[in-house]
């Protein structure tokens, strides 16, 4: 999947990957698509929590080798 | 749609119970809310410039999980604390979370609102210079103020 910026998380706890994404945000255009990596697991629910209440949509969620990797569409 | 509003007690100065505040404070302000955090008693110790004097004590606290197990009487040695701290600081960073500091800067960078409760500034006689810049001063009158109708309030 295309993205237009990528934001990587790896090693930050909660509540950093929240705050670093609506940061990543902050100077992309709506429709723009961000990629964020994070090995944190609560991050699962988190994402799609920040995604329900901000707007964003939230494309697709995979996992791989204990990452986790969302792609989130800017609304 | 009006903005949701959510207000945070912060009222303990210990090292364990100044994340909360501050977690929950950055988290709702990265998702749209307008955030106010209300300082009060020993939740004071968070506003200040210097934050090296927060700390974690083992004594009193049976939860915390030690790396050894500690006997009251131990605990109660001098020092004790400050190993407790350290240890707890290390821990944290390995766990990549971030430092009370680092918290409470993402707070101020997102416009939560820092208010001091004026009545207990007074009583343990803080000075306005000891605390960061940006604290407002109120009572629990301006905290009730600001949730309103159907904002969120949580004492920590």
């Amino acid at each position: 999947m295309n993205f237009d910026k990528e934001l990587d998380a790896s090693g930050m706890a909660c509540p950093l990957p929240i705050v670093k994404t609506k940061k990543a945000f902050a100077d992309m255009q709506s429709g723009q698509v961000l990629k964020i990596i994070s090995s944190d697991a609560g991050s699962m629910k988190d994402m799609q929590a920040f995604a329900d209440q901000t707007g964003n949509t939230l494309l697709s969620t995979t996992e791989e080798d204990g990452k986790y990797v969302f792609m989130m569409k800017k609304k | 749609m009006t903005t949701r509003k959510m207000a945070i007690i912060a009222s303990k100065g210990t090292l364990d119970m100044a994340y909360p505040p501050f977690i929950l404070a950055a988290t709702a302000a990265a998702m749209g809310y307008e955030v106010q955090i209300f300082f009060t008693f020993y939740g004071l110790q968070l506003l200040r410039k210097d934050l090296s004097d927060v700390k974690i004590s083992p004594l009193g606290n049976p939860a915390m999980p030690m790396p050894i197990p500690m006997p009251v009487m131990m605990q109660m040695l001098p020092g004790m604390e400050t190993v407790a701290t350290t240890m707890m600081k290390t821990k944290l960073k390995e766990k990549g979370v971030a430092s009370l500091e680092e918290l409470r800067d993402l707070c101020l960078e997102a416009d939560v609102k820092f208010i001091a409760c004026q009545m207990t500034v007074d009583l343990f006689e803080f000075q306005s210079s000891d605390f960061i810049d940006n604290v407002e001063y109120g009572g629990a009158a301006a905290l009730l103020g600001f949730t309103g109708e159907n904002g969120i309030c949580l004492f920590v």
